[in-house]
């Protein structure tokens, strides 16, 4: 692989060796000595154009524990906030000699253009560019949930047919959209669950199930997986609904719903959670709940991505 | 392109068990000894020595799977490698530890599988066995059990096929 964009583009395969390579770097992680010496030599930049302490320290994590030079990058405070560009500052990078760059920004398309405009030769990774992908948080929701179902013997296999309900603001969540392409590519069948305002434009061709009812999506699709989404109120520059207490009510997972789950239904979040909004407590602390599962596996997920696109020979293109 | 059968299925039967034979000698026993092969088919030959041990001594000595491709110092010469699972006994601290690879060349392996080792414990001694050693080394390491001696150009491509792996035991020189 050369970067990693997006999740639409890959392949069950792909998917796969990304998934099983993690399977190898969990297991370094069980042992005394951490760290592999991998990418020892190589420098990897996190170029954070937004705010992210979690993907970020996630992805420090990931880099250090293979060896890599890390360079931390904010926009705020650097030469961004005084008007360079992307492309300026992409080739700052190439002049410093980056290995691989893991961008956040607020532009959808971002990593893309970083990408594939021939500014910097090193190997791009998306950490979240605006509304459209985050696909590290998808592979490690998908690694998490391959890890409950089948345990050990993880390696290998797909989530064909599990049913996994995405609840909440899917108009400005990328993690909603990577997690529907690559569990469809892994054979899950996934549904959306949210008002009408939430939904993205032209959601009705993606290959997804769509209800407006929490409680009629919970009981028609018999979810093995409930992935709640955080309200992204800084995101939101108009009324989506109408206050917080009837959100909660109509797509919240609270106490009720959560107790009418099956016990072996898992309840996910990618983080941070607004507790008593789109998830309570009592849900988010349960032994059916991921959330702390799904940041150990975000170090070992992004482990096998920064292995897989940084070592081996570049070929040019 | 000339293809040579250099050993038969006999052939690598018997030079597992001369193998078998030559560690339980050096080793003085079974005691503390674990078997790790380098995967795929280091692991399958650590298996039938470990299998090998049992019978003449009949113990049952722990046998592990060491991949070193995340140790390796050639990664950015090649397209990159999927890693293989590593399985590994619980201690290794203290114990003899024989690694088993399919063939000895430059020795970058098994440099490798030192270090990976190194994560994993801290054995009291580790010894190298090979199905094959063809020469060529790049690194002052040396087999302490070797099946065959193959002096081979390096222009020769040597395969080793083993019946769990590959349907059948051979040795081939092309």
């Amino acid at each position: 692989m050369r970067h990693l964009i997006d999740t639409r583009t890959l392949t069950r395969d792909e998917a796969l060796l990304i998934l099983d390579t993690a399977e190898d770097m969990a297991a370094t992680q069980q042992r005394e000595v951490k760290k592999l010496p991998t990418l020892r030599g190589k420098s990897v930049v996190n170029l954070f154009f937004e705010d992210s302490t979690r993907t970020r320290i996630s992805f420090e994590a990931a880099a250090k524990r293979l060896s890599a030079d890390v360079i931390n990058f904010s926009a705020k405070g650097s030469s961004v906030s005084k008007g360079e560009s992307l492309k300026d500052t992409a080739q700052t990078l190439q002049a410093i000699g980056a290995d691989g760059v893991i961008i956040r920004h607020p532009a959808s398309g971002a990593a893309a253009r970083l990408a594939s405009s021939g500014w910097i030769d090193a190997g791009v990774l998306n950490a979240g560019d605006g509304t459209h992908e985050h696909p590290t948080q998808a592979l490690l929701d998908a690694f998490t949930i391959r890890r409950r179902l089948h345990g050990e013997g993880s390696r290998g296999k797909g989530l064909d047919g599990v049913s996994v309900v995405i609840v909440g603001d899917i108009a400005h969540s990328r993690v909603a959209r990577s997690n529907l392409w690559l569990l469809n590519a892994l054979g899950a069948r996934v549904s959306f669950v949210a008002p009408e305002t939430l939904l993205p434009f032209g959601v009705r061709s993606w290959p997804v199930a769509i209800h407006h009812s929490l409680d009629t999506a919970l009981r028609e699709e018999q979810p093995d997986v409930v992935m709640m989404l955080r309200i992204q109120s800084e995101r939101m520059h108009a009324a989506y609904f109408p206050n917080d207490r009837e959100y909660a009510r109509n797509w919240g997972l609270d106490d009720r719903r959560f107790e009418g789950l099956s016990d072996d239904t898992l309840v996910m979040h990618p983080g941070p959670m607004n507790r008593g909004l789109e998830i309570s407590s009592r849900a988010a602390d349960s032994s059916q709940s991921t959330v702390l599962e799904q940041v150990t596996h975000g170090v070992s997920v992004r482990m096998a991505a920064l292995y897989l696109l940084l070592s081996g020979e570049r070929i040019e293109s | 392109m000339n293809t040579r059968t250099v050993l038969d299925q006999a052939e690598i039967s018997r030079a597992l068990t001369r193998i078998s034979h030559e560690i339980i000698e050096a080793n003085k026993g079974v005691s503390d000894l674990v078997l790790v092969g380098i995967p795929t088919r280091g692991t399958h030959l650590a298996q039938r020595i470990a299998a090998n041990i049992s019978r003449i001594e009949g113990v049952d000595v722990p046998v592990g799977s060491l991949d070193v491709t995340m140790y390796r110092d050639d990664l950015a010469h090649h397209p990159t490698r999927a890693p293989m699972p590593t399985e590994m006994p619980e201690d290794i601290d203290g114990a003899t530890v024989v690694l088993v690879d399919d063939v000895l060349y430059s020795g970058r392996t098994v440099r490798a599988a030192l270090d990976a080792l190194g994560d994993h414990g801290r054995p009291k001694v580790v010894r190298l066995a090979a199905l094959i050693d063809r020469g060529h080394r790049e690194l002052p390491i040396r087999a302490d059990f070797i099946g065959k001696n193959l002096p081979s150009s390096r222009d020769e491509r040597i395969s080793v096929r083993l019946v769990e792996h590959d349907g059948e035991d051979a040795v081939t020189i092309s």
